[in-house]
């Protein structure tokens, strides 16, 4: 079955951006994510595919400042999942390619014109200093 | 069997002249009837005044499928003349905004200064938004989605004995091309509307050169559209939305150049005003009576 206008033109603009972004659906299930993510994530969406929630919730290791971990209902995409609201957290993850990032997520909720949940973005900001 | 009539070919803006005289001037407006008598109109360009004029005097109810409401698919609405029949229930179906229904946002062409009359005095008429889950109107079953078009838009998937007609007029699904490959079918816009189609009325308003300076526009060219088509398994394929600039001599060149271009897979023509396409004829075959009602 075809996905809502909204996501497919979602996943054609995040191929034209240069920020990191990922986009699910209602259930969480990973959709697609950008040259810009797969250049910070450490593997290419054609070699991970279509991934359910509880997989890439944990799949990079997220911490926080102080090196705990972080629970997969406490980071942005999952806050706006559940909530159907922005969320927006900074915090470390560990690529597929072992390298670590610190970033900076917001994500906010997809939802077409008679307010119907379609899914959610998150975009990634890697901070350098 | 669907009997499926153009009244309205013309794509942004209507184009009388000589140089047009053969596919049409008017802007978008189809009639579909089904077997019972069932009459559909497929949005309200300049072509829906003529089809008004050849309604049967015996159709009490007429519903106007609206793919969105630029106005070359809404301006011939005040000009229909059924829907100043009393007798005559008309039920208007057509896209929302995030904000406004679709009552209001006609509203906003048929009143003053625009137009003399309200849409609220009018006699017999009930508006719907779309899109909505499928919903049946006599014999037909009729699906909506949203496409890739600027502008809450809609296409319609009609079925009815076992036939599938789908009206995509405004439509660009190349926009998400991959490097010229099309997507799988859930990342391609229009894709379950169109699905085995018998019938597939489609967007080619551009040449490939035109297009080049008006990506994101929202139409397409018949290579889109043939390409779309094959992607999409469709039987027969009518160019819709011809542009304003291009005379007749244009649009055959277009048409047997895409053709010869693309290994077309199915049935294509240019589809002109007057055009009676038969969906699900006893011979299994769609015929074509062109310019019957002329």
């Amino acid at each position: 079955m075809a996905h809502p206008i909204q996501i497919i033109l979602t996943r054609q603009l995040a191929g034209y951006l240069s920020v990191p972004l990922f986009l699910v659906d209602p259930k969480g299930n990973l959709l697609f994510y950008n040259e810009a993510a797969e250049a910070l994530l450490g593997r290419r969406f054609e070699e991970t595919g279509v991934m359910p929630a509880e997989m890439w919730s944990s799949a990079f290791e997220p911490v926080d400042s102080t090196g705990q971990p972080i629970p997969p209902e406490d980071l942005p995409l999952m806050i706006t999942l559940q909530k159907r609201r922005p969320a927006h957290r900074c915090f470390d993850i560990r690529g597929f390619d072992g390298v670590h990032h610190r970033i900076e997520v917001a994500s906010i909720p997809i939802t077409g014109l008679q307010s119907e949940f379609l899914g959610a973005v998150a975009l990634f900001w890697e901070l350098t200093e | 069997m669907m009997r499926v009539t153009l009244f309205g070919t013309r794509g942004s803006l209507p184009a009388p002249g000589p140089e047009t005289v053969r596919y049409g001037g008017n802007t978008s407006a189809v009639e579909v009837l089904g077997s019972d008598g069932t009459a559909l109109v497929l949005d309200a360009g300049t072509g829906i005044r003529r089809l008004g004029a050849h309604i049967a005097s015996s159709v009490k109810r007429v519903d106007i499928l609206l793919t969105h409401l630029h106005m070359d698919h809404i301006q011939g609405l005040g000009f229909f003349a059924p829907i100043y029949c009393p007798e005559v229930e008309v039920h208007i179906w057509g896209p929302v905004s995030s904000t406004h229904g679709l009552g209001a946002r006609l509203s906003r062409y048929l009143s003053p200064p625009l137009f003399p009359i309200h849409l609220r005095d009018l006699p017999n008429v009930t508006c719907h938004d779309v899109p909505r889950p499928p919903f049946e109107l006599g014999p037909f079953r009729v699906e909506t989605a949203l496409v890739c078009h600027p502008n809450p838009t809609v296409g319609y998937r009609i079925q009815s004995e076992g036939k599938v007609l789908a009206y995509l007029p405004d439509h660009e699904p190349a926009l998400s091309l991959d490097a010229g490959r099309w997507r799988e079918p859930e990342w391609t816009s229009g894709y379950d509307l169109a699905a085995g189609a018998d019938l597939l009325i489609h967007d080619a308003q551009y040449t490939d050169e035109e297009y080049e300076s008006r990506v994101g526009w929202g139409h397409s060219t018949p290579r889109h559209a043939l390409e779309f088509a094959a992607h999409v398994g469709a039987r027969k394929l009518v160019f819709v939305h011809h542009d304003p600039s291009h005379d007749d001599a244009t649009l055959d060149r277009l048409l047997s150049d895409a053709v010869r271009q693309s290994n077309a897979t199915c049935d294509v023509c240019n589809g002109c005003e007057g055009t009676v396409l038969e969906v699900g004829a006893r011979n299994e075959h769609l015929s074509v009576e062109s310019h019957s009602f002329l």
